[in-house]
């Protein structure tokens, strides 16, 4: 692949939390690595409480009190890493963007660049049109309150492209929206970030949505990354939890089987157990598995997944 | 149907919710002194009927009313018109004070789209769960930690849940508490307004099987709001699909999915994304703009954006008819697609 160069690259996150009055800090994510580029879109999946929201925090050194960077390494290119503008973000949940005493449209006006301001009523107008508003004028003038979920995502999506950012990282920025707008939405960013080479995060739990516009891919569970690479591999998934991810997927076919969720539970912060962090739920976890961390081996284009069982061959006894 | 809950709960209900000829509306205040210049139509002329252990599911685009429908159905909401009632006991009732008893309140529980919002920041996981259940005196023997434990085990957290503060969970978990913190009051009527959106699939997978089994085991009846058309299907007896405040079509969730009868059900239908589907935003997308609330069209609500409309349409309201119980407003519901 001819990728030109990440405009950020995250190697080997390890992010640790310490409660108020614990002894010592628990793991959160672990092993943790990948790439952004201009004009390609990331997607990051997994289970509840796996550290999707709090790798993305860390990029942006927006870790919540008590969490850090343990070790690893974010680079990234110059001028970039400042939140809010070369870097923004949509967050998962509105409360934590928008502020509940202001109205939506000034909001907005105070995330443009200066260059920005000078017309700012004709932008504020076309990005809210950009993110799928036809009454512009009566959302700017509400109170995040007046607002409908969905709405209020996209208003917060308004405010994240209004510092015309390099990197966008969008939390489950579609989770509210009916299938119509999330398309156009999924169409605009894509759009973005072909023309406008914008780099893209896009935090999900929806494989279709993942499988509809994301480049890459990278699956993460109990805090470490277990499968990555471009988004094809959803076709012929190595990793055992992707799989099931895949099977738990709710179909609209009439004769859609009963919802297969993944037996058992993901383990608790803390409470991660020793080996592969998968292997309590896994069906073809072997023995050495409870005892070795699996780490990520690298197969075609890209292909990486961190797996005993499902390894690729390490490249000395693989076909030339 | 489920036999009656162990005490100290009340049994289930006979009496169906039924939602008669409601609307809501919000006032649109501008200028200097705050005049009301207008208003959102969130809600129009609903009517619906949930009955004991039945699960509609209610879908529509960003903004179409949804969450105001499920607030009103709650008793946060006042009406503008038409009035809600369980059997012959009406609950609320346009240009009246809200009458609900504590008892009342504790029967239809909403769980909140916002979690964060949803969820009082200074309390532990343990007190957020079990705050109900003491008021309404529905411990039973049971310490509020045993309680809490117990509930939170239902929806996949651990002990250690237990004396967090909502800002220590990732989004999906505090969306859990908030469904078990309904739950702990065995409601009869739950709105859950898009539960499982902030879940991943095999949470999701855990959460709606939980609450299959609670309305299996007890008779538990919801208005189970989303967006995902397969979700909705799988959870759902009927489904509902509003479109600028109005219900456009309601009939059994698998008719309206595998023979939809309005334009827009369609529009929506062809835009649900697939794994393995076309790439790069190749999926249907209706074309047009989601109207205003506030200054809704004349005519059918949906005939700005419709492949369908004719004459008639832009000047007639198309009332909600049908037979086997698949309603449909539209005037060229009969003509082939
Ligand atoms: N402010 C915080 N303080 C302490 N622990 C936290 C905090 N925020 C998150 N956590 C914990 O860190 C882990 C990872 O959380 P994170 O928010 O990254 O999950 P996520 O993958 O985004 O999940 P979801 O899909 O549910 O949003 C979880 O176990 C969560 O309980
Ligand atoms: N408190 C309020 N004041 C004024 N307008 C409001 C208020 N709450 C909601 N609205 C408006 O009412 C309409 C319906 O909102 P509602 O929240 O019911 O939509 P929804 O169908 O739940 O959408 P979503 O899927 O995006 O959550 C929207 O146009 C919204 O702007
Ligand atoms: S009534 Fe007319 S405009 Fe409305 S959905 Fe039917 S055909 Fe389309
Ligand atoms: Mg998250
Ligand atoms: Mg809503």
């Amino acid at each position: 692949m001819t990728a030109p160069a990440p405009v950020l690259s995250a190697r080997d996150l390890r992010i640790v939390y310490r409660a108020p009055g614990a002894a010592a800090p628990v793991p959160v994510v672990e092993d943790v690595s990948f790439d952004l580029h201009p004009g390609r879109m990331l997607a990051l999946v997994g289970e509840s409480g796996c550290g999707k929201s709090v790798t993305a925090a860390a990029l942006g050194g927006l870790l919540p009190r008590g969490m850090e960077l343990a070790s690893g390494r974010i680079d990234a290119a110059p001028g970039v890493l400042r939140a809010g503008r070369g870097l923004a973000y949509v967050f998962q949940d509105p409360g934590e963007c928008l502020d509940p005493v202001f109205r939506v449209g000034r909001q907005i006006v105070e995330a443009m660049p200066p260059a920005d301001r000078r017309h700012s009523a004709d932008r504020l107008r076309a990005l809210l049109v950009q993110v799928g508003f036809h009454d512009p004028d009566r959302v700017a003038r509400s109170y995040p309150h007046q607002l409908s979920g969905g709405m209020q995502q996209r208003a917060m999506l308004a405010m994240a492209l209004a510092g015309r950012p390099r990197i966008l990282v969008a939390d489950e920025p579609t989770t509210a929206l009916d299938v119509t707008v999330q398309a156009r939405l999924l169409r605009l960013l894509a759009d973005l970030q072909r023309s406008g080479n914008l780099a893209v995060l896009l935090i999900t739990h929806n494989l279709g949505v993942v499988a509809e516009v994301a480049d890459d891919l990278l699956v993460m569970y109990a805090g470490r990354a277990v499968e990555s690479g471009p988004v094809s591999l959803l076709s012929s998934p190595r990793h055992p939890y992707v799989e099931g991810l895949l099977r738990a997927l709710p179909r609209l076919a009439p004769d859609a089987p009963p919802l297969e969720g993944i037996p058992g539970q993901v383990p608790a912060l803390g409470r991660r157990p020793a080996g592969c962090p998968f292997h309590p739920r896994c069906p073809l976890a072997r023995p050495g598995c409870a005892t070795a961390v699996p780490h990520p081996t690298r197969g075609p284009a890209g292909h990486t997944v961190a797996c005993h069982v499902r390894a690729f061959p390490s490249p000395s006894e693989s076909t030339p | 149907m489920a036999p009656a809950a162990p005490s100290p709960y009340p049994a289930a209900p006979a009496d169906a919710l039924a939602i008669e000829r409601v609307s809501v509306r919000y006032p649109i205040r501008r200028g200097v002194f705050a005049r009301v210049r207008g208003a959102v139509h969130a809600v129009e002329d609903v009517t619906l009927r949930l009955a004991p252990g039945e699960t509609i599911g209610l879908a529509g685009e960003s903004g179409c009313g949804k969450t105001t429908l499920g607030r009103a159905v709650a008793g946060l909401e006042p009406l503008a018109a038409g009035r809600i009632a369980i059997g012959d006991r009406t609950l609320s009732e346009a240009g009246r004070p809200l009458r609900r008893t504590r008892a009342d309140r504790r029967r239809i529980q909403m769980v909140f789209q916002d979690p964060l919002a949803a969820l009082n920041p200074r309390l532990t996981a343990c007190d957020l769960v079990t705050e109900g259940l003491a008021e309404h005196g529905l411990l039973g023997g049971e310490t509020r930690e045993e309680a809490a434990a117990r509930l939170l085990a239902e929806v996949g957290l651990g002990q250690d849940a237990l004396w967090k503060y909502p800002f220590e969970f990732s989004g999906g978990q505090r969306q859990r508490i908030c469904i078990a913190r309904a739950m702990a009051l065995r409601p009869d009527w739950v709105v859950c307004d898009e539960v499982a959106s902030a879940l991943d699939v095999s949470v999701q997978a855990q959460v709606i099987n939980l609450l299959t089994d609670l309305k299996a085991r007890h008779g538990v009846s919801y208005l189970m709001i989303g967006h995902d058309l397969g979700v909705l299907r799988h959870v759902s007896d009927r489904m509902a699909v509003m479109y600028l405040g109005r219900i456009v079509e309601l009939g059994p969730a698998d008719a309206v999915v595998d023979r939809p009868l309005h334009p827009y059900t369609r529009a929506l239908l062809a835009a649900v994304p697939v794994p393995g589907g076309p790439r790069g935003t190749a999926r249907k997308v209706l074309r047009g703009e989601p109207p205003s609330a506030a200054n809704p069209p004349p005519g059918c609500p949906f005939h700005p954006r419709c492949p369908l409309a004719r004459g008639e349409c832009r000047r007639a309201m198309p009332g909600l008819a049908g037979d086997a119980g698949h309603l449909v407003a539209c005037h060229r519901a009969g003509d082939a697609p």
